[in-house]
């Protein structure tokens, strides 16, 4: 049963990076008013609104409505799911923050279809949606049999300040850089400076204005956030590379930092294709949500002497050894 | 642990934060669409002194080619037949679908409001006209003569935006503008290629450019204006006319590609 909610919250978690991807197409299209009214579609119910009506932008907007309703009702069963069966409190509490923002992320879209995509609220809309995919993600590390285990394969899980701290930072930075990504994005400055790796033909924009600032912001974001990978990165391979939960977080981190740069070089080169747009705002939360699960493991030994004992929750009578796990070890490993 | 879950709670809480920002931060605007009530006003120009500026509007140069639109979003669309760009509509030397009106010059003259409603149409898939014009507080229709769903999303500067969907064949939908402003341009969020634009004033004086890029302003009392030309690409231009009772004036304006 423990593996059935463990694959569930797996499987919520990639449902909203497809949601993201939907929603990614919505703004690349500038789909995003071509259904005027909500929470129903010209009208109908929105799962009754006929497919034969799907049509231009619609298809779009109406589908992001539609996995956003089924990725919102998967987060309320998981959710209830983790209030009944899971013993750790702050678990359950997760499934509720997953919940609450996950229903505040469906109003905020109400609100921004309803007031014609203010871009503050479009902007809060595109960076909570990678806050419930990281919740989703999260929700899914620490119910995975690995996280029970403590990662105790190859002996007791590292208790590493300085990666935990190395990872927390680039979590911070990627997910500061999705917001000024979110802003550029909403705010039309996507091809504010139109040439890349350059800008106007130099390091730094012989001109400025908002777009321009915002769009450079976003670049310089990139760079400090792909450093920060690298120093996390680096100190994993150097320090843990015995510790394959930290080792292969790490690598998929520097294939998709590599592959979110390439897309955002070419959503400036191809002038905003909507395949490549949308690819972008996805890849962003898969970093996002991959730092978050290396942070999360480089943390897990600091989980297993705080949390366990005693830890009894709804649904459980008796203390669970997956759950009481102790590392002693502390410092690099 | 408890860390975790106040670094959540800070990153929701930051991000409601911003959408709260916006909410307070937003314009606001009227509540209904009711017309301003209707005061009795008479045309303050006397006919038997009432003169005219006529004229047309040209382009030099060649304009860019029309555009096939993709039109495979939509079947019903694409079943219309084949489109291309409106940007550019040419008659000879002539450019048609430019706004010409008296931007200054009227002084506080008051014009009584039209009764008859302007109408704009979504028809085949375009917006019919795509660019005209309508007095404040003019009755104003939106009516939809496809079988296939429109939105209609007005994004004006000074008024109040709105945005409504119709998706039935001969829904309608009524409105007025409440203030002056030059130009409203529409769009449809599902067929990206429609858009039209309104010149919304306080007074009867324009025009929309048609064959040869013709216009007359008609019924305008004597005196001394200016006049401004508006085109969706091309920008304005503006000219200083002055009339004399009965007189008719002829001008040209001239944009260049």
């Amino acid at each position: 049963m423990r593996l059935m909610r463990h694959l569930f919250a797996s499987l919520v978690a990639a449902s909203t990076a497809v949601l993201i991807f939907a929603g990614g197409l919505v703004t690349s299209t500038e789909s995003g008013l071509s259904v005027p009214d909500w929470p129903t579609t010209y009208g109908y119910s929105m799962f009754t609104f006929p497919l034969s009506k799907m049509v231009g932008g619609i298809r779009y907007e109406h589908t992001h409505r539609l996995i956003a309703s089924t990725v919102g009702f998967l987060i309320v069963v998981l959710a209830i799911w983790l209030w009944r069966t899971e013993p750790r409190a702050w678990v359950r509490r997760l499934g509720y923050i997953a919940l609450g923002a996950v229903i505040t992320q469906g109003v905020l879209g109400g609100i921004t279809v309803l007031f014609f995509l203010p871009d503050p609220i479009s902007i809060a809309h595109a960076s909570l949606a990678q806050v419930v995919f990281s919740l989703t993600m999260t929700i899914a590390v620490v119910t995975s049999p690995g996280w029970m285990q403590a990662y105790s394969t190859h002996g007791p899980a590292p208790d590493d300040r300085l990666l935990q701290r190395m990872a927390i930072v680039t979590a911070v930075v990627v997910y500061i850089q999705i917001i000024v990504g979110a802003t550029m994005r909403h705010t039309g400055a996507g091809l504010a400076i139109p040439d890349f790796p350059l800008a106007f033909g130099q390091l730094i924009p012989p001109q400025w204005d908002e777009k321009i600032a915002i769009h450079f912001a976003h670049r310089i974001g990139a760079l400090i956030a792909s450093l920060c990978v690298l120093a996390t990165t680096g100190h994993v391979f150097f320090h843990h590379r015995s510790r394959a939960e930290l080792v292969r977080p790490s690598i998929l981190l520097l294939v998709l930092v590599a592959t979110q740069v390439t897309l955002g070089a070419l959503t400036v080169l191809s002038h905003k294709d909507v395949l490549i747009n949308s690819l972008h705002v996805v890849t962003g939360g898969c970093v996002l949500a991959t730092t978050v699960v290396l942070a999360l493991r480089a943390h897990r030994a600091r989980f297993g002497r705080t949390v366990g004992v005693g830890a009894t929750g709804a649904g459980s009578t008796q203390q669970d050894p997956a759950y009481t796990v102790r590392v002693p070890s502390r410092g690099h490993a | 642990m408890n860390v975790l879950i106040r670094a959540t709670s800070l990153i929701l809480g930051l991000t409601l934060a911003v959408a709260a920002g916006a909410c307070g931060g937003g314009e606001s605007t009227p509540a209904g669409t009711a017309a301003p009530a209707a005061t009795a006003v008479t045309n303050p120009v006397d006919p038997a002194t009432a003169g005219s500026i006529t004229g047309s509007v040209k382009l030099e140069g060649k304009p860019p080619a029309a555009a096939t639109i993709n039109l495979s979003s939509d079947d019903y669309c694409a079943k219309q037949g084949p489109k291309t760009t409106r940007t550019f509509v040419v008659d000879g030397d002539g450019l048609q679908n430019v706004f010409v009106y008296i931007k200054d010059g009227l002084g506080n003259l008051k014009f009584p409001v039209p009764t008859t409603p302007v109408v704009l149409d979504q028809k085949g898939c375009w917006y019919e006209p795509r660019v005209f014009g309508i007095q404040v507080g003019q009755p104003f229709n939106i009516v939809n003569s496809d079988d296939t769903l429109h939105n209609i999303h007005a994004l004006p500067m000074n008024n109040r935006e709105f945005n409504r969907g119709q998706r039935l064949k001969g829904e309608k939908y009524s409105t007025v503008f409440t203030t002056a402003e030059v130009m409203v341009p529409f769009k449809c969020d599902v067929h990206k290629w429609m858009n039209a634009w309104v010149g919304v004033l306080p007074h009867p004086f324009y025009a929309v450019t048609g064959a040869g890029g013709s216009f007359e302003l008609k019924g305008l009392p004597p005196g001394t204006y200016t006049v401004e030309a508006w085109h969706e690409k091309l920008g304005t231009q503006t000219q200083m006319v002055t009339i004399g009772a009965t007189e008719s004036k002829p001008i040209t304006f001239m944009f260049k590609v």
